[in-house]
């Protein structure tokens, strides 16, 4: 039995939309676990019933052994970063983090104790007689991730905690969520649209899309075997170039190009899609393609072009000359190559 | 911003000038006269009148029925404050968790806000009538209700009347507040305290303390001078005197009983004593308020 087990989840609002529909997932005692989708596609929803925020349509949720669909919030052992940090803006950096245990009636000392651990862990000790108002947002966020470490929950559950943050701060946090989770040994599970975070941060992704779970796997495996054709064009930067194409005994033809995927397959409606920096240039190369648009950037470049009227883009090397309004070629290798059927979406091995 | 200059230095007061008129007669030349009228007495017949320095003062500090106006507005304005902010309060919470028909409970609720005092005041007579009056006869089987005699009686049927529409003004700003509360902080502390009504009171009371103080001051204000039109209608400060607000006093004193030196003496008072709660609200009172 895992630790934590979602079985058939389904949420419909009142207004009769359907936000997650009949999901299952298993999550082990330690892991990280990071939900990534679209805006709207249910994963916050997900992840606040298992916090208890949101009622449950059907379906169980079972922690550690424990069915918690009619838990009490404050009683399932969870601890939850909010987005905008939902820090008590009335109350000291070490009250907003001491509450949680005033409520369950740990003694003074303890908490005391607790708290000045945790905040030189996070290094807000300076901070802990200020209001929420008198620190800056990366200080805010680490306050918000104190108030849940405190709490020494069972699960962290963290609700896009760093999309309120700049960049540079973003990449900094993220690192240390990572290695904060690494060192507490605390299941998480993280919710994020950005695919990156969601790459750098999982140990498993769990790719959702409309209230269903397309995918779920380590990062290495959703990138390079995506399951669906929503999965292959969500996960990668840049996008994944998908090609409609008829493919006829192996033979996808784009435009006026043919290319051979080496396999014996017949699919009327295919889609064939392939990562901008698995195309390989070559004078040798096979296709012959016009770049429309070169973006440099730096170490890599990225050349837009089409095939007929479909576009795609490269990355690649910025050694290579290629300049806007070049002709160049290049090659598709068939290993490269991720072959989806339209009609159901996915993946054709 | 575009800074439009003029070169004309007179225009500017041609633009203000009737709304500086309209601020010259109906405010600032009855408070020169307020005060005039505070140290002179006025002949009996209208004949003239003589500078009297204090006396206006003295006389309404030495007059036992100032002390009952006086110690009835107080009372009067806390017990009101109190009931208002807490029954609107305990609405605006309720109508806020409402799922469905939210709309409906606001509306309904809003309503009596928009009735004018003395309108009010003529409702509550139809309640507190001797004859025909449902909350007369029932509070009268309950414990014997007579406000014609009994003054704390009669306090009730003040209040009451002073207090229903002055709910719905509380019940709008309570509900405001209660929706500029950040929902994830909320969320955040339903996760960290089983309670609900522990909750309330370490979360959202705290977080609504600039509305609770605005409307502190607001009721205040509202049941020193706008209680004028429902006394007048209700107990017009019946058994005796015992139900007039200070307001009220200045003028019947001045308009009934022509004696516009004591009123003035008293309008000042008043404005003092709305000075002096005002400042110590402000001093002692909104340090302590968390602003978003």
């Amino acid at each position: 039995m895992s630790f934590l087990e979602l079985q058939n989840i389904t949420k419909v609002y009142p207004n009769g939309t359907k936000a997650v529909n009949e999901t299952s997932l298993n999550v082990e005692k330690g892991e990280f676990v990071v939900f990534v989708g679209p805006s709207g596609c249910g994963k916050s929803t997900l992840l606040r019933m298992i916090a208890g925020l949101e009622d449950i349509t059907s379906g169980e949720i079972i922690l550690d052994a424990n069915t918690i669909n009619n838990v009490d919030p404050s009683e399932r052992d969870v601890a939850m970063v909010f987005q905008n940090y939902a820090l008590y803006p009335h109350m000291t950096v070490y009250n907003n983090m001491a509450y949680g245990l005033k409520n369950r009636g740990i003694s003074k000392q303890e908490i005391e104790d607790k708290v000045n651990e945790v905040a030189k862990l996070l290094e807000i000790d300076p901070y802990l007689s200020r209001k929420p108002s008198m620190l800056s947002g990366g200080q805010r966020q680490r306050v918000a991730m104190g108030r849940a470490i405190v709490r020494n929950p069972k699960i962290f559950l963290f609700d896009e905690p760093l999309s309120n943050l700049d960049a540079k701060l973003r990449n900094q946090m993220r690192l240390e969520i990572k290695k904060l989770q690494r060192h507490m040994g605390v299941t998480s599970i993280f919710v994020t649209h950005d695919q990156t975070e969601a790459m750098t941060l999982g140990d498993r992704i769990v790719v959702i899309n409309d209230g269903i779970v397309e995918q779920v796997g380590t990062p290495k495996d959703i990138y390079s075997k995506p399951n669906t054709k929503f999965v292959a064009e969500f996960i990668g930067s840049p996008q994944m170039n998908i090609f409609n194409c008829k493919i006829d005994n192996g033979i996808a033809k784009i435009d006026n190009n043919s290319i051979n995927l080496n396999k014996s397959i017949n699919v009327d409606d295919a889609s064939i899609g392939i990562r901008p920096d698995d195309i390989q240039i070559s004078n040798s190369g096979s296709i012959s393609c016009k770049a429309n648009l070169v973006e440099y950037l730096g170490s890599d470049m990225i050349i837009y072009s089409n095939m007929g009227d479909q576009e795609f883009s490269c990355k690649l090397s910025s050694k290579i000359d290629v300049k806007s309004g070049d002709e160049f070629k290049f090659d598709i290798q068939p290993s490269l190559v991720h072959i989806f059927d339209n009609s159901s979406g996915k993946r054709i091995d | 911003m575009k800074k439009v200059q003029f070169k004309s230095s007179y225009s500017q007061y041609f633009f203000l000038a009737p709304q500086l008129l309209i601020l010259l007669i109906f405010l600032y030349w009855p408070i020169i006269q307020t005060f005039r009228d505070a140290f002179t007495i006025q002949d009996a017949f209208g004949f003239g009148s003589y500078f009297a320095g204090f006396d206006n003062f003295k006389f309404i500090f030495s007059d036992p029925s100032y002390y009952t106006a006086f110690k009835f507005t107080i009372i009067y304005s806390f017990v009101i404050t109190l009931i208002t902010g807490s029954i609107g309060l305990l609405l605006a919470v309720q109508a806020n968790s409402v799922l469905h028909g939210k709309n409906v409970y606001k509306t309904l609720l809003i309503w009596p806000y928009a009735i004018a005092p003395a309108v009010v005041g003529v409702m509550a007579n139809y309640f507190f009538s001797e004859r025909f009056g449902l909350l007369y006869h029932l509070f009268n089987n309950l414990w014997g209700f007579n406000w014609y005699q009994d003054v704390f009686d009669a306090y009730i049927y003040v209040v009451i009347a002073g207090s229903w529409k002055q709910i719905s003004a509380n019940f709008i700003f309570f509900l405001a507040g209660l929706q500029a509360i950040q929902k994830t902080v909320i969320e955040a502390s339903i996760i960290d305290c089983k309670s609900n009504i522990r909750r309330f009171w370490t979360i959202t009371f705290p977080l609504l303390m600039p509305t609770t103080f605005f409307l502190i001051i607001i009721n205040i204000t509202y049941s020193f001078f706008d209680t004028f039109g429902i006394i007048d209608t209700t107990t017009i400060g019946a058994p005796g005197s015992e139900t007039k607000t200070l307001v009220y006093k200045a003028y019947i004193d001045g308009f009934k009983g022509l004696d516009l030196g004591s009123a003035g003496a008293q309008s000042i008072m008043m404005m003092l004593i709305v000075l002096v709660i005002t400042i110590f609200q402000f001093r002692y009172i909104e340090g302590k308020i968390h602003y978003n």
